[in-house]
């Protein structure tokens, strides 16, 4: 009922765990076994130490991070996620073809499919600044190297953006990344980030999430996974309603735990039986056609 | 998060201070807050002295605690937590191995223990010794330094190792340089004694989810700092291997 598939990638339930959220060994990713897939932490060619702290903030409806793409590098990574029994997609950052390339030949034979991360909120000179003009030409290069290829991408100009990446040949659209945030402590009249500028992510960013969603499969022909604030079974629906073939889910785990999948899980399929539909599927874009 | 101020710092040498904040906080012994410098840095610091105000005790050995020795009274601070499970108190009669500023979370513990307490107080030389005179108000005190300068010579866990065999403990306590609780446990699995050992990581978030202090499936800061007996015995990376900003693994020297 809850199996779903999107490219080749098959998933138990359309429910996977956000890039970002633990990620980093493979007894952290082992503990989501409940989750449809589950997309690594962001990672690129060499070691990347991130923003000084805090990189972390809790806000009455989110967090506030500025992790900045801290990871050990490829290389050191495939080490850790070696023999890791779980459906894992590749999460890649880089800051041209020749980064995203050299991570994806290197990742292609631990996961499924790869996620390119061009749109980090908080990464100088990375992600966030990868521009649309090189999307097409970086996707197409990724292709090449034989899995499926999502993109994820921020909210800002994402229209324009998931059609260069559709042009490349992208298999799914991510959307959207936390959005660029800042927070300043009056108490001391300092910005609370180490690097200042973060991404918000949580709740409060869920109708953005939905609209983008909505507007991407409106106007393309391409499976989204949505993925902002999802917190509870409803919000899967209503991500799924917008057009989304999938979701993803990353801050609720702070709130929850990595129990929060089978939870889910358990509540949509009650909601699809209660609802009168045979398969998740059913809903898929349901409000694309009012 | 909180922001509290300095309201009174103790200094204990050149490269240790305690400072006490004016911040209420109900906590258990071992568990540790998120210390924001603002504008500098944020770092995890075990609490040292909790209830109507609360206090770490800093060692200066980078940017963020050296900026954390040169603050002034009155000076503002972020804090968040507590966070992490504690010690568990345990048993009737306890040993409590410090070494250098690992007494910090072992200060509440000995202060709350109920029993028979012993505590060896280990440090590279006199001057590094904390918290004597406390102690020695709950508790029996053995020093050791590693020149001799004050009590027995040698390493903290040499007289642990002799204590062990004459006296038998319901539970031992450990905090300190992780090659001294590494060989804490293998003298306590020798001598079938439940150990509970405080452990530190480079943190981020503080609160599991960044994996940053991953220990073999472990987060040193929710599932820890405190790890018993039976889960250190199969962390692989203990005692060798800790984590750097990056993720990446780099060898405890």
């Amino acid at each position: 009922m809850l199996e779903t598939k999107i490219a080749s990638v098959k998933m138990k339930n359309p429910l996977m765990l956000a890039s970002g959220i633990l990620g980093l060994t493979k007894e952290s990713l082992e503990k989501f076994k409940d989750a449809g897939a589950v997309v690594t932490k962001s990672i690129g060619k060499k070691e990347r130490k991130g923003y000084k702290n805090p990189v972390f903030y809790e806000l009455s409806c989110g967090i506030l991070n500025a992790i900045g793409l801290a990871n050990p590098g490829i290389d050191e990574y495939i080490k850790e996620i070696k023999g890791a029994r779980i459906n894992l997609i590749g999460s890649i950052f880089g800051k041209n073809e020749e980064e995203f390339l050299y991570v994806a030949e290197k990742f292609k034979p631990y996961v499924k499919a790869f996620e390119l991360n061009m749109s980090c909120p908080h990464a100088k000179k990375l992600g966030m600044e990868y521009s649309t003009r090189k999307i097409r030409e970086t996707v197409e290069l990724i292709k090449q190297v034989g899995k499926p290829v999502f993109v994820k991408l921020g909210v800002e100009n994402i229209l324009r953006r998931a059609e260069k990446a559709i042009e490349g040949g992208a298999d799914g659209i991510v959307a959207i990344n936390s959005i660029k945030a800042m927070a300043i402590c009056i108490d001391v009249a300092k910005p609370v980030l180490g690097n200042k500028i973060g991404g918000y992510s949580g709740e409060a960013i869920k109708p953005i999430g939905i609209r983008c969603v909505y507007e991407i499969a409106a106007n393309f022909d391409i499976p989204v996974i949505g993925v902002g604030g999802i917190t509870n079974e409803k919000d899967v629906i209503e991500y799924m309603m917008a057009g989304a073939h999938a979701v993803q889910i990353g801050t609720a785990i702070y709130y929850e735990g990595e129990g929060i999948f089978k939870k889910i899980a358990k509540k949509l399929k009650r909601w699809l039986e209660e609802n009168g539909y045979n398969s998740i599927k059913d809903i898929i874009g349901l409000a694309l056609k009012n | 998060m909180f922001i509290c101020r300095i309201s009174k710092i103790l200094k204990h040498n050149a490269t240790h201070k305690t400072l006490f904040l004016d911040l209420k906080m109900r906590a258990q012994p071992g568990q540790f807050v998120m210390v924001w410098i603002p504008g500098i840095d944020e770092i995890p610091m075990s609490l040292s002295h909790f209830g109507n105000e609360i206090a770490i005790t800093v060692e200066k050995v980078g940017e963020a605690t050296e900026a954390l020795h040169n603050m002034k009274k009155g000076d503002k601070l972020g804090i968040r937590g507590p966070y992490g499970n504690g010690f568990k108190i345990v048993g009737k009669k306890a040993l409590f191995v410090a070494g250098g500023v690992g007494i910090a979370p072992l200060l509440p513990l000995i202060k709350e223990y109920e029993g028979e307490k012993c505590v060896i107080l280990g440090a590279r030389n006199k001057n590094l010794l904390l918290f004597e005179d406390e102690i020695k108000k709950f508790a029996n005190l053995y020093i050791t330094t590693d020149d001799g300068s004050a009590g027995y010579r040698g390493f903290a866990t040499d007289l642990a190792k002799k204590i062990l065999m004459r006296e038998k403990f319901d539970v031992v306590y450990t905090c300190g340089p992780e090659p001294m609780m590494k060989k804490v446990l293998d003298l306590c699995i020798k001598s079938k004694i439940p150990l509970q050992a405080s452990l530190e990581r480079y943190m981020k978030c503080g609160v599991g989810i960044c994996d940053s202090c991953a220990i073999d499936g472990y987060h040193v800061c929710k599932d820890g700092p405190v790890f018993n007996e039976s889960i250190l015995m199969k962390l692989s990376d203990f005692g060798k291997w800790k984590r750097n900003e990056a993720g990446r693994k780099i060898s405890i020297s």
